[in-house]
């Protein structure tokens, strides 16, 4: 692959973007963060000179050239800074999920070899020395919030502040040391370092040079035009790519605001504050907003009801179209602006989608009424497919060309082609540099022309050319009968229904399908509420029998849409339970973003497998649980094993 | 056993005073009932010091004594070396004491801010017409209050809830607004009755945690009335067990475990 340069005199690192913003816009806000219950912000001038005095601060604490930093925390601007500064220091930055236990961080920090650890909190903090027992390369440990931290022994542990303030008193010092590690910075030095969560096996930590952030930024900053004047809510896990590129590459690049909200509970509360621009979630946020507005009806007035039901109903006729600028007829526009009047715009003010101009949701599939809910009401969401390895981007949808059963056209940049197995593989200048101390994996992925693999199954629609997911490579096998299964396939069915949270469905080398299904608990809950069912913990409300009831009703309802799929009608479900505990991340079931690891939900649950298999009614499990301070427990349930009706497989179509 | 003025340091690095409350030969009876029968204890500058008994065993009565609710037919209070004359509650609360309440009692259709707002009413010097003209000095007063109390809300992590109608709120946060209305007050001695009544295990665990932050951030000193033995013994520096209006036993968690009397009358026969 031919490496394309950047164009002499552009700035070719991260901290030559920020020098650049701020000669270009130094009084224009560039942070902002709610705290004390107001928003404080900074402008470009004034968060470079904080990233100085950081980045100083580190030098005095004696931060070498290559050294790796971690990162553990919510956002904060002092967290983008700190990223920043580590990089003018030569050093790299690795970010980790804050929610991690101990264990998970200790693999990374040993495996990335961090020196300094930058933490939020005193929980934070308490996890790192825990990882120290046994991690023995963290030489110092800096937090921000100084609550609880008085008592801790000092010696190799700071306050960011006060090594901002050294960084600030030495400024004399350090001034010419930071100008030479600046300078020694350049395309293809190391931008970032991330940790993939990974379905299967240890996460591996993808470097990313400063060409891949930069050329990225540029490309999909071009792509949906955004501006200086955008605004951004970063509250996505700083670990994961996406936040890097919209909280750092494009905000570096186009200079608009990143806001931080106060916490994690009032992040719609300071979302309706700002009120976005761009806006990016992935789809289980929407799906939780869209439950909540339901919830919310369904307890309001008749009026209102009425209202609610009677625009919402004219919006999902036109409401996409007008969105795409296809025609329609002046009485429906007309409808639709009285609906904006009295339902739509309320609403969006209400979720803090009022100025959203360009939304986009990535990361899993997101069901057809949901996507049509969002873009019905006039916002613009969109899909993308991407990968940290890609820098986010692979493919996106333009504007007028918005489906919810593609994830778009190839980025600007990037190169798509599909292997005879169906992977995806793609080449662009957002292709990470290699896995950190894994060559082996590298190799297993990127081949020496830059093709990488995605291990995605997908294909190319005829006609329109945009890419359609089918499911993780690995993950597609055959049914005993040697037709098609792709569990994702009924999982998105499953999921697109507001009182499952999660399905996992299981039938690879079977003859038939069985699944595991979670429920939603607020919508559930709300269920139960309002028809008078009591329950008192989450285990009892999964395993009542008006539940089970009503998910049945659901997987044969998604049985019936399955079996309209000639390819994949085998896969519809024909006996499942709902598990008496939600899966969670703590435990290993699921990724750090919410994905399913299914090969451990399989081997964990066994039992519980088998006994569909043998069409047992009923069976008893024990399973054990983590809890977020790591300590673990047992719960012990006795769980409803169900038949579910099926559907025969609509036949094959010629064209097909 | 240490002299009133004498200091010492716990083996958590906290630094306990001299006696700040001293409750001498209290007598509190109510009609013929004599709901305190002639107790004595005291409280250490910067300590967190428990009451623990069985039902009706006095406790709530001995708060409300502290706290100027009630007036004691016989005993002395002394506060800070000197003896305390017949206070109202508000005297009492001018002095720097706050309390919250085993019923909850906040209002309830006002919001969280406002009503830990309330509790810098003693903050407050301007008159009813300046703040209704909302003019100069009533509204930098109102400013400087409102971000005393932001920290507050920062600090037990209620910011989320800020501008919700406290009757919305579940249980264990109204209990936490509680707490935050009566740090709002900026009290050197905080009297918490039941502070975990009703607490499912995780609630217990972070309001445990905002207890032991506020006694080391603030230096407030404590005292609280508790029923989860684990929770008392984990929190407190000294406990004072009380019977049927008596005090039975005094000391710290692991002298107090080991007293007898205790066992007997409380925590069950040991089978050891």
């Amino acid at each position: 692959m031919t490496k394309s340069s950047a164009p002499s005199g552009a700035p070719i690192n991260v901290p030559q973007l920020l020098a650049r913003n701020v000669a270009r816009f130094p009084n224009k806000a560039a942070y902002r963060e709610k705290e004390f219950g107001i928003w404080q912000s900074w402008t470009w001038a004034q968060a470079a000179e904080e990233i100085e005095a950081i980045a100083m601060g580190l030098l005095a604490l004696g931060l070498n050239k290559g050294d790796y930093v971690a990162l553990i925390g919510r956002n904060r601007p002092a967290f983008y800074w700190s990223m920043v500064a580590i990089q003018k220091c030569g050093a790299v930055p690795v970010p980790l999920y804050q929610d991690a236990v101990a264990e998970e961080m200790a693999y990374v920090l040993e495996h990335c070899g961090a020196r300094f650890v930058i933490v939020g909190d005193q929980e934070q903090v308490d996890k790192v020395l825990e990882v120290q027992e046994t991690v023995h390369g963290i030489d110092e440990v800096i937090y921000l919030d100084k609550r609880g931290m008085r008592k801790y022994d000092h010696t190799h542990m700071n306050a960011l502040d006060d090594v901002a303030a050294e960084g600030r008193a030495g400024h004399h010092r350090f001034e010419a040391i930071l100008k030479e590690r600046e300078a020694e910075l350049d395309y293809d030095s190391t931008c970032v370092m991330l940790y993939t969560s990974g379905t299967t096996g240890k996460p591996k930590g993808v470097v990313l040079s400063n060409r891949n952030i930069i050329e990225t930024s540029k490309n999909s900053a071009d792509f949906d035009h955004l501006k200086a004047d955008d605004e951004v809510l970063a509250y996505l896990p700083m670990a994961w790519v996406g936040d890097f590129i919209f909280s750092i590459g494009q905000a570096m690049w186009t200079g608009f605001c990143v806001n931080c909200p106060e916490s994690a509970e009032t992040m719609m509360t300071d979302m309706r504050e700002i009120g976005p621009s761009y806006f990016f979630a992935p789809p289980r946020v929407f799906e939780t907003q869209l439950t909540n507005v339901m919830i919310r009806m369904e307890d309001a007035g008749a009026l209102k009801r009425n209202m609610f039901k009677r625009y919402m109903d004219v919006a999902r006729r036109v409401g996409p179209a007008i969105l795409d600028g296809k025609p329609v007829s002046i009485g429906d526009r007309l409808a639709y602006a009285l609906g904006n009047i009295f339902v739509y715009g309320p609403l969006k003010n209400t979720l803090g989608f009022s100025r959203v101009r360009v939304g986009y949701t990535a990361g899993e599939a997101i069901g057809p009424e949901i996507f049509d809910f969002y873009r019905s009401l006039g916002i613009n969401l969109k899909q993308l497919y991407g990968q940290t390895e890609a820098s986010v981007f692979i493919t996106q949808q333009p504007d007028g060309e918005v489906r919810s059963d593609t994830v778009g056209v190839p980025s600007p940049g990037v190169e798509i082609k599909i292997a005879d197995n169906g992977e995806v593989f793609y080449r662009s200048p957002g292709v990470f540099v290699e896995y950190y101390k894994n060559a082996d994996s590298t190799a297993d992925t990127k081949d020496a022309e830059g093709w990488v693999a995605t291990g995605d199954a997908g294909f190319f629609e005829d006609g329109s050319g945009h890419l359609r997911i089918i499911d993780r490579a690995k993950d597609v096998g055959k049914m005993a009968d040697g037709s098609m299964f792709a569990p994702k396939f009924v999982e998105n069915k499953l999921k697109f229904y507001p009182n499952i949270l999660e399905a996992v469905v299981f039938g690879n080398n079977r003859d038939r399908c069985v699944a595991f299904i979670n429920i939603d608990l607020t919508a559930v809950g709300n269920w139960a509420e309002r028809n008078n069912i009591a329950y008192s913990s989450y285990q009892e409300l999964s395993q009542h029998p008006k539940v089970l009831e009503m998910i049945r009703e659901h997987v044969e309802e998604a049985n019936a849409s399955v079996a309209q799929d000639p390819m994949l009608g085998g896969c519809q479900i024909h006996r499942f339970l709902v598990l008496h505990k939600e899966l969670d991340a703590d435990d290993g079931e699921l990724t750090r973003t919410r994905k399913v690891r299914r090969r451990i939900i399989e081997e964990k649950f066994d039992d519980l497998i088998t006994a569909l298999y043998d069409n047992k009614d009923s069976i008893y499990t024990e399973t054990e649980v983590t809890y977020e301070d790591g300590r673990k427990g047992k719960i012990k349930a006795t769980l409803d094993l169900r038949d579910a009706k099926v559907q025969p497989v609509a036949r094959a179509m010629a064209a097909e | 056993m240490l002299d009133d003025t004498e200091s010492y340091v716990t083996a958590d690095g906290r630094t306990i005073g001299g006696v700040v409350l001293d409750l001498k030969s209290i007598t509190l009876r109510f009609g013929g009932v004599e709901a305190i029968k002639n107790i004595s204890f005291d409280i250490r500058e910067g300590e967190i010091r428990a009451i623990i008994g069985p039902n009706g065993a006095g406790k709530s009565s001995m708060l409300n004594v502290i706290s100027g609710f009630y007036v004691p037919q016989e005993g002395e209070v002394w506060f800070r070396g000197e003896r305390r004359p017949q206070m109202k509650p508000y005297q009492v609360a001018q002095q720097g004491i706050a309390r919250t309440f085993q019923n909850i009692a906040l209002f309830e259709g006002m919001s969280v801010l406002d009503n830990v707002m309330t509790g810098r009413l003693n903050k407050m010097k301007t008159g009813l017409w300046s703040q209704a003209l909302w003019k100069g000095k009533a509204e930098r007063e109102e400013n400087e209050n409102r971000e005393a109390v932001e920290k507050i809300i920062d600090f037990l992590e209620i910011q989320s809830i800020r501008k919700t109608p406290v009757g919305r709120l579940p249980y264990g946060l109204k209990k936490r607004v509680e707490l935050a209305r009566a740090l709002a007050a900026e009290p050197t001695i905080l009297l918490l009755d039941e502070p975990m009544a009703g607490m499912n295990v995780e609630e217990k665990e972070d309001m445990c945690r905002f207890i032991l932050d506020v006694n080391d951030e603030f230096g407030t000193t404590i005292a609280l009335i508790e029923h989860d033995m684990g929770v008392v013994m984990d929190l407190s520096d000294r406990v004072v067990v009380m019977d049927y209006g008596r005090k039975i036993g005094d000391g710290t968690p692991d002298e107090v475990r080991n007293n007898q009397d205790v066992i007997d009358a409380y925590l069950g026969v040991s089978h050891d």
